[in-house]
């Protein structure tokens, strides 16, 4: 009798680890991986200052460059934001694969390509008209702004699939980069709140709220 | 010792009810869809589950469109929380005193 109330109750543990394993959300490691990501882009912003700093050039308007040295500088500032974007999307990606591992789940199930669908339609949509922008119109000051934006825009639709915090998040880049297109020659530092500050407290919130 | 000495929730000494509450306690929300998917049960079972759990408000249910078609999705109340985790409690409880 008590041997079986035993396995009973064992059985029913199981059920509850297998149960929360398997729903576990994609992006349940978000937090930390978010922490990483406002590391990254600190640096990223501290490197795209220096580099500003030593061609001595300032942002003012929203049509700066055109000469070949300046072209130079925006495509060394453009491999920067790069690093700092495949950096922040590698770390996400590993360290959602070592949960998953940990869990025995699947990373890539029907909730994680929704979300990454959802992620990248607005991303890559920001992405050419940015590329378009900047080398065809040379709207360099516009780079802070509308990659703010499209990033909220981007967290906006996918926090369906995620936690719902993520859409607070996302908003609060998009009032951010909203501010920046106002205040064109601030761009680096919006850029340094949206995408370290806020990264890395939102980061930490979400740590400790689900670890 | 035997088992009824222990605080088990009769509610949640169900396999279906058991499995919809272990998903919410580790999701904010998660719709009807998704849970079918986590417990692979039917539509009729995981229903009246649901239901049930409902009804002692466990749960918070939530109904929305998404591209024109209704979406219900559930989340775990503070009361459901507090079951589950005392439930988790006495379970334990009651293994460690069968060692």
């Amino acid at each position: 009798m008590s041997n079986s109330d035993n396995q009973q109750a064992l059985k029913q543990l199981k059920e509850i680890k297998e149960m929360m394993s398997r729903s576990s959300k994609f992006l349940s490691l978000s937090g930390l991986a978010g922490v990483f990501a406002g590391i990254y882009a600190i640096i990223g912003a501290i490197v795209a200052y220096q580099l500003l700093h030593k061609g001595n050039i300032q942002i003012n308007d929203y049509n700066t460059f055109t000469n070949n040295q300046l072209n130079h500088l925006v495509i060394q500032l453009f491999i920067v934001g790069l690093v700092v974007l495949l950096l922040s999307l590698g770390t996400a990606w590993f360290f959602t694969k070592q949960k998953a591992n940990r869990l025995g789940t699947q990373m890539w199930d029907r909730n994680a390509k929704r979300l990454f669908v959802n992620f990248s339609i607005p991303l890559l949509c920001g992405g050419i008209l940015l590329l378009i922008l900047v080398f065809q119109y040379n709207l360099i000051g516009l780079v802070a702004p509308l990659t703010l934006i499209f990033y909220g825009i981007a967290l906006w639709s996918a926090s369906k699939y995620s936690f719902d915090e993520l859409k607070y998040l996302g908003l609060m880049e998009i009032a951010l980069g909203l501010i920046a297109s106002y205040c064109i020659g601030y761009g680096l530092l919006f850029w340094t709140i949206g995408f370290g500050l806020l990264h890395i407290i939102y980061g930490l919130m979400m740590y400790k709220k689900h670890q | 010792m035997k088992s009824f000495d222990y605080n088990f929730n009769k509610l949640l000494q169900h396999e279906v009810r058991l499995g919809i509450m272990s998903a919410l306690m580790v999701n904010d929300w998660v719709d009807y869809n998704s849970l079918k998917d986590i417990l692979q049960v039917t539509d009729g079972n995981l229903a009246s589950n649901l239901n049930r759990l409902e009804k002692e408000e466990y749960i918070i249910i939530k109904k929305e469109f998404e591209d024109r078609k209704p979406k219900t999705s559930y989340q775990a109340s503070d009361l459901g929380k507090k079951e589950f985790q005392n439930h988790l409690i006495a379970l334990e409880k009651f293994i460690n005193s069968q060692q």
